[in-house]
């Protein structure tokens, strides 16, 4: 097992350097100089120029992401263009928002999902198993952005109830989490239930009846500890994602969130501002994964077997 | 204990299972009569598709519903019905008094769950040991079809298919059942391991004077466990006899190609005797015998009649026009 995290670990570094030359090369295309942003519009060229020269951006591409490798290695991934604080700094200031609000919609998502894509499964084409999978339908259909206004407009404009957006109380969270629950749990349902549908009609399934297993006992401990593969991955990946920031969602409700750092680190041109929060994200995908495949072996014996 | 001395155990009468599906309605199983004595072993064979499994989970009312429905007829089981019983008396009956083993033990075991957990379910649920008590005797049923107790605590991926089936025959007479049903037990397993796990539901049928119905569509095995045979044909019972009398004297034409699909060592013959044709749609099955279109006996009535059973004393039973006088032999 130690081996295993280990060599899970070392697949980190491939991953992180593809990342980064990704999004330093598309950083270094898009249109704007960082140099003119941070002296302002009406600075002289020379000494937009003066800038450019010693922020190292006249160097050729690779010369440039080389030297950003090196310090990055050191751990130095620079200061913001625009505040001056340690990048890293920044985002573990907003990480904490980030991640109470990834954890309510993931926990919001598996409190719905699970238990609905079980009871769709066991009474399948019932009334339940069509309104559940209907509202299935409609919750990966929407766009997190249109719901989460639409909640806005329901309940902050019309109703008054909940505040419109903002870091703060637990009223604050209510909205966005159900925002990011509603389409996770959809999804999970979803999985939940095919995964179910898949296993109950597995021949142990039938040998459990055979033995005078209750339907209950059947379902809860036969069938579902079978059907939680595939569940656990996509519950891992939803939770992943939550914890990159769920940019659309931090931005509808002005939460401060990595999410919407990034999003305004891009808009500011500010290189490593995003870079780091990028391989923060990436870093955090990674590990939520490694997590998720720890957890198979403590759901599925044959997967422990291959951990060595 | 009057019940408990009467020697039938099982009497089913013109049951009748379907599946109804969208594309048409399966039929699977039509009006067969099955009669078991206590500890005795009835061989039902036939083809793939004959209906035997469906006739197996029938008795234990475990045909998948939907699509599968009882549509007729009774199972009395030490005299009482077990189509009249309610889900919860069938939960007691199934794995206790009746239990099952299935065709294929790659599958018929659950990957997540210990092969002890799973043995020692079954005794907890009916016996009402604790579980620790349970996982004891597990582990004294490991012991018994061949298996180091200590492995209780074992994965199935960890066993090989021979010992997984011991596995699950461990678990069908954990509870020391009076009829056991074996759906094709060796039909997944090398030739080798075939015989031995023969060899061992044989001695453990003599040990608990255990019934058991042994589905197959090997007359080989059915000669060196069965004392009687029921052949089966589209989802009929076409003949019923004791295991010498159908080896010796055969009646049904069905019976004869299946005799003669048989490689004989002593007859120096060509090639084999195949049933010409295949098993027809249950579906759509053919009027009159659904035998017909492939029975080299086939007359012109044979298409609209369809045959009685006919008794021709010793418990032999056959399905066929020729015995009723009809159809020339």
């Amino acid at each position: 097992m130690h081996k295993y995290v280990f060599r899970r670990l070392l697949m980190l570094i491939p991953v992180l350097l593809g990342v980064t030359f990704i999004v330093f090369s598309i950083m270094y295309m898009t249109p704007g100089d960082p140099a003119q942003m941070i002296l302002g519009e009406k600075a002289p060229a020379e000494a937009v120029e003066r800038l450019r020269e010693e922020m190292g951006l006249n160097d050729p591409f690779l010369m440039q992401y080389g030297r950003f490798v090196k310090n990055a290695m050191m751990g130095k991934f620079g200061r913001s263009y625009t505040t001056n604080r340690e990048v890293f700094a920044e985002i573990f200031s907003r990480f904490p928002a980030t991640l109470q609000l990834a954890s309510l919609g993931v926990l919001i998502a598996v409190a719905i999902g699970i238990p609905v894509g079980i009871i769709s499964a066991t009474k399948q084409y019932s009334l339940f198993d069509s309104i559940s999978m209907i509202a299935a339908l409609i919750g990966v259909s929407m766009p997190n952005f249109w719901q989460g206004l639409m909640l806005i407009l329901l309940f902050s404009v019309y109703l008054g109830w909940l505040p419109s957006g903002g870091y703060g109380g637990f009223a604050n969270f209510i909205l966005p989490a159900l925002t990011l629950g509603t389409s996770s749990a959809a999804i999970i349902t979803r999985m939940t239930r095919s995964s179910m549908l898949e296993v109950i009609r597995q021949d142990y399934i039938r040998t459990a009846r055979a033995k005078g297993v209750n339907e209950k006992t059947v379902v809860n401990k036969h069938a579902l500890k079978n059907a939680l593969i595939p569940v656990i991955t996509v519950v891992g990946l939803q939770f992943g994602y939550l914890l990159g920031g769920a940019v659309l969602t931090e931005t509808v409700f002005s939460w401060p969130g990595v999410g919407r750092l990034l999003v305004d680190a891009i808009k500011q041109k500010d290189t490593p501002m995003v870079q780091a929060t990028v391989v923060f994200i990436a870093v955090t995908f990674s590990f939520v994964n490694l997590g998720v495949d720890i957890l198979y072996a403590f759901v599925d014996p044959r997967i422990k077997s291959q951990y060595k | 204990m009057s019940k408990a001395e009467t020697k039938e155990l099982l009497n089913i009468k013109n049951l009748t299972i379907h599946y109804i599906t969208e594309d048409g309605t399966v039929k699977a199983v039509n009006g067969i009569d099955i009669q078991l004595n206590r500890g005795e072993t009835l061989g039902l064979v036939g083809e793939t598709g004959a209906g035997k499994t469906t006739t197996a989970l029938g008795i234990l009312r475990l045909v998948p519903n939907p699509p599968g429905k009882i549509l007729g007829g009774e199972i009395f089981f030490e005299g009482e019905d077990l189509l009249k019983k309610s889900e919860v008396e069938m939960r007691h009956i199934r794995g206790n008094k009746i239990s099952m083993i299935f065709q294929d033990p790659m599958t018929s075991l659950n990957p997540v769950l210990t092969v002890g957990e799973q043995i020692a379910e079954v005794i907890q649920i009916h016996e009402g040991l604790g579980k620790q008590d349970a996982i004891e005797k597990a582990k004294k049923m490991l012991e018994m079809v061949g298996i180091p107790g200590n492995r209780h605590s074992e994965y199935p991926h960890q066993f090989s298919g021979g010992m997984k089936q011991r596995v699950v025959i461990a678990i069908a007479l954990a509870c020391n059942p009076q009829l056991l049903i074996a759906d094709e037990p060796t039909t997944a397993l090398d030739v080798t391991i075939q015989a031995q796990v023969l060899d061992l539901m044989n001695n453990l049928k003599k040990e608990f004077q255990t019934a058991m119905i042994l589905i197959t569509h090997d007359l080989g095995v059915v000669a060196e466990v069965c004392d009687k045979v029921a052949i089966m044909y589209a989802g009929e019972i076409v003949e019923t006899a004791s295991l010498e009398d159908l080896f010796e004297n055969p009646k049904h034409p069905y019976t004869w190609g299946l005799f003669g699909s048989i490689p004989n060592l002593e007859e120096e013959v060509e090639r084999l005797n195949p049933i010409k044709g295949l098993m027809p749609d249950p579906t759509n099955l053919p009027s009159g015998c659904p035998f017909h279109p492939r029975c080299p006996k086939a007359a012109d009535v044979c298409k609209k009649q369809m045959p009685k059973t006919t008794d021709l004393g010793n418990g032999h039973k056959v399905r066929c026009l020729i015995y009723e006088g009809i159809v020339k032999a």
